[in-house]
């Protein structure tokens, strides 16, 4: 069978852990946003708080995804957990790295006049620092979601959703006819959602970013 | 806190006439007023007494590092003083929340501090929004903003900051900072990043502006000329804040209370005084005119009868047009057209006399045509009337700075013991 045969045959399959590939990075990436720049939000001012967490999250990227996964089979079983928790995981880095970096860059002047104004605390970070913020942060979530595609293969490992269950399937029947139908199938799919993704995210920065500070 | 404190109720809408006797701005006095950092043994701010007039627009300067901008911050506290209070409208705001306190002060920084994420009219509205304005109310209020600060609300609008030239944002800045109709403003060294010209400019702008708004104002600046310039009041500041004088511009100049502030006037006290006068307060001279209207033999009549070489001829509208000297027409044979000088350069009655000396000395006869608003001629300025004008002046404003001075000694003499070493004669309030 060749591979276009593969893909006729199969479409249905493929769509379908395509979209539950997309759904859980999508799920992920939002989480991992909305923790990370509660992190960034908590420490970007003290120096050593920021460190702290950006070496945190950095060495959660160093432990093999493969592992890291495995690790937490006996923690929080099978399936959609341990999926969910180490795409979080992975995902934070670049984020929280970038939601400190970027609010650090604040212009200080602007902030002080944002004080001279009457802008309360709250409204300092949601009205200056955060927008201004933004762009390097939505970087951050970019390269955070391309990542999390190549490791959201890998929790087919733990029986979770996605693309990752054609190539372990595929792997696992190494030598048969469909294998390499299998494994590329699952392969390009990613890669296209992760392009797919990253149009999305161009899409965004140019709605979300004011045209004040766009580059 | 009380928004007018001499008379008037009235906002500052922007159609109504400025009149002499309002004031919208507050009164802010300081007393005692001090900052100490945590692990530095000299207080960086000490002990500042200062009582600022409603309406005044008073400068701060001083070198830098001396403590000026520190004491402009505590106003409104974005610099915690660690003793004495602040009192604005006679409220005294040392402990209320610095939040609150800092939506009824307007305060422009240098280069302006817009926020580069909102347009032009999001930045003019941010305090107004804060304060909870009805939309309609603000949208009106940013148009009125923008006008009063020369910018055409239709093009500037929907601008972002990084459109504007640093003047316009400049601008900007001070329609923020005005928005919400605070009764103080406190300005730190606002047109310190632009350039001379547009500085300049800014300078008039502020000017006209305090003539329609009369806000208490206090500007920080290390430039001399500018608070000259600006200031109805200058408060020369010393390191730690000690104020070496406390004075009008005029008396600074003339009577420097010590070596401190006479070097920080600098050079050239007596041409900088020139700035501070205009030409309407000196003595103009009449001159013969004609106008090129009238017949030839009236013309020759006139030169002929007149003490001087010369006439002035007129253009049909008033303005000054020619000098006219004896031997002018006959060389030109009897042509008017031909005959003469043009006049090159004129001075208004609201031109600085710096600026009218700079045109006699310029002027190859020594002197120089004055003209009303619509360029019509008023008179003539020389060197000889300029010069006695000038004298007269100077002498005027040592006989006060002495009178002063002594005013000062008489009224400070029971408090001289309380007094802390180091704090200048001019510190008392006139």
């Amino acid at each position: 069978m060749s591979f276009w045969d593969y893909l006729g045959n199969r479409h249905q399959q493929l769509l379908s852990d395509a979209f539950q590939h997309a759904s859980a990075v999508f799920q992920c990436m939002v989480l991992a946003t909305v923790i990370g720049v509660l992190i960034g939000v908590a420490t970007y001012r003290s120096g050593w708080a920021g460190n702290i967490a950006t070496t945190a999250t950095s060495t959660v990227l160093t432990i093999p995804s493969l592992a890291l996964i495995g690790l937490l089979i006996p923690v929080v079983g099978l399936g959609v957990a341990p999926t969910v928790t180490a795409l979080v995981l992975y995902g934070l880095l670049p984020v929280v790295r970038n939601a400190i970096v970027g609010l650090r860059g604040v212009d200080p002047s602007l902030v002080e006049a944002a004080r001279g104004i009457g802008m309360s605390r709250t409204a300092r970070l949601l009205r200056v620092e955060l927008p201004l913020a933004w762009p390097p942060i939505l970087t951050g979530i970019r390269v955070s979601t391309q990542m999390l595609m190549g490791i959201a293969a890998i929790a087919a490992y733990a029986s979770g959703p996605g693309l990752g269950n054609e190539i372990f399937r595929g792997i696992g029947s190494l030598g048969s006819k469909n294998a390499l139908n299998q494994v590329l199938a699952g392969t390009l799919g990613i890669i296209v959602l992760a392009l797919l993704f990253d149009a999305a995210y161009v899409l965004i920065g140019r709605l979300t970013i004011p045209r004040g500070i766009r580059a | 806190m009380p928004e007018t404190t001499e008379t008037k109720t009235a906002t500052s809408e922007s159609g109504a006439r400025p009149t002499e006797a309002r004031t919208t701005g507050a009164t802010i006095e300081l007393e005692n007023l001090t900052k100490r950092y945590p692990g530095s043994r000299e207080p960086a701010v000490d002990s500042v007494n200062m009582e600022i007039r409603a309406g005044e627009l008073v400068v701060f300067v001083g070198p830098s590092g001396c403590g000026k901008s520190t004491t402009l911050k505590m106003i409104n506290r974005l610099i915690e003083p660690t003793g004495g209070r602040i009192r604005i409208g006679g409220e005294d705001v040392t402990h209320i929340d610095p939040v609150k306190l800092r939506r009824k002060i307007g305060y422009a920084i240098q280069s302006s501090g817009l926020f580069p994420h909102l347009t032009v009219a999001q930045n003019i509205a941010a305090v107004p929004k804060m304060l909870g304005w009805p939309k309609a109310r603000i949208r009106a209020r940013v148009e009125e903003m923008l006008d009063l600060v020369g910018l055409d609300p239709g093009e500037f609008r929907s601008r972002y900051p990084r459109q504007l030239s640093g003047g316009q944002q400049q601008r900007v800045g001070v329609a923020r900072a005005l928005a919400a109709d605070p009764p103080v403003l406190l300005m730190d060294e606002p047109f310190g990043a632009v350039d001379p010209i547009t500085r300049d400019h800014l300078q008039d702008e502020l000017i006209r502006l305090q003539h329609e708004l009369h806000k208490t104002i206090v500007f920080v600046t290390h430039d001399f000329d500018e608070a000259i310039k600006l200031g109805d009041r200058i408060a020369v500041l010393r390191e730690r804040s000690h104020i070496a004088q406390f004075d009008t511009p005029e008396a600074i100049l003339t009577n420097p209370a010590d070596d401190f502030v006479s070097g920080f006037v600098g050079a050239g006290a007596a041409l900088k005084r020139l700035n501070l006068t205009r030409v309407r307060d000196v003595e103009i001279t009449d001159y013969p005119t004609v106008t090129v209207d009238d017949p030839l033999q009236e013309i020759f009549n006139k030169l002929r009868s007149s003490g001087t070489n010369e006439i002035l001829l007129l253009d049909k509208r008033g303005r000054p047009y020619k000098w006219l000297r004896r031997g002018d027409l006959m060389r030109a044979r009897g042509s008017l057209a031909r005959a003469g000088t043009l006049v090159h350069d004129t001075v208004t009655r609201d031109a600085t006399v710096r600026d009218a000396l700079e045109a006699v000395l310029t002027d190859n006869a020594g002197r120089v045509a004055v003209t009303g608003r619509r360029g019509e001629y008023t008179g003539v300025v020389d060197m000889e009337t300029l010069m006695n004008s000038v004298h007269e002046l100077l002498e005027a404003d040592r006989l006060d700075a002495l009178e002063h001075q002594h005013e000062l000694q008489e009224a400070r003499s029971p408090r001289t013991h309380a007094e802390q070493e180091g704090t200048g004669p001019g510190e008392v309030q006139a």
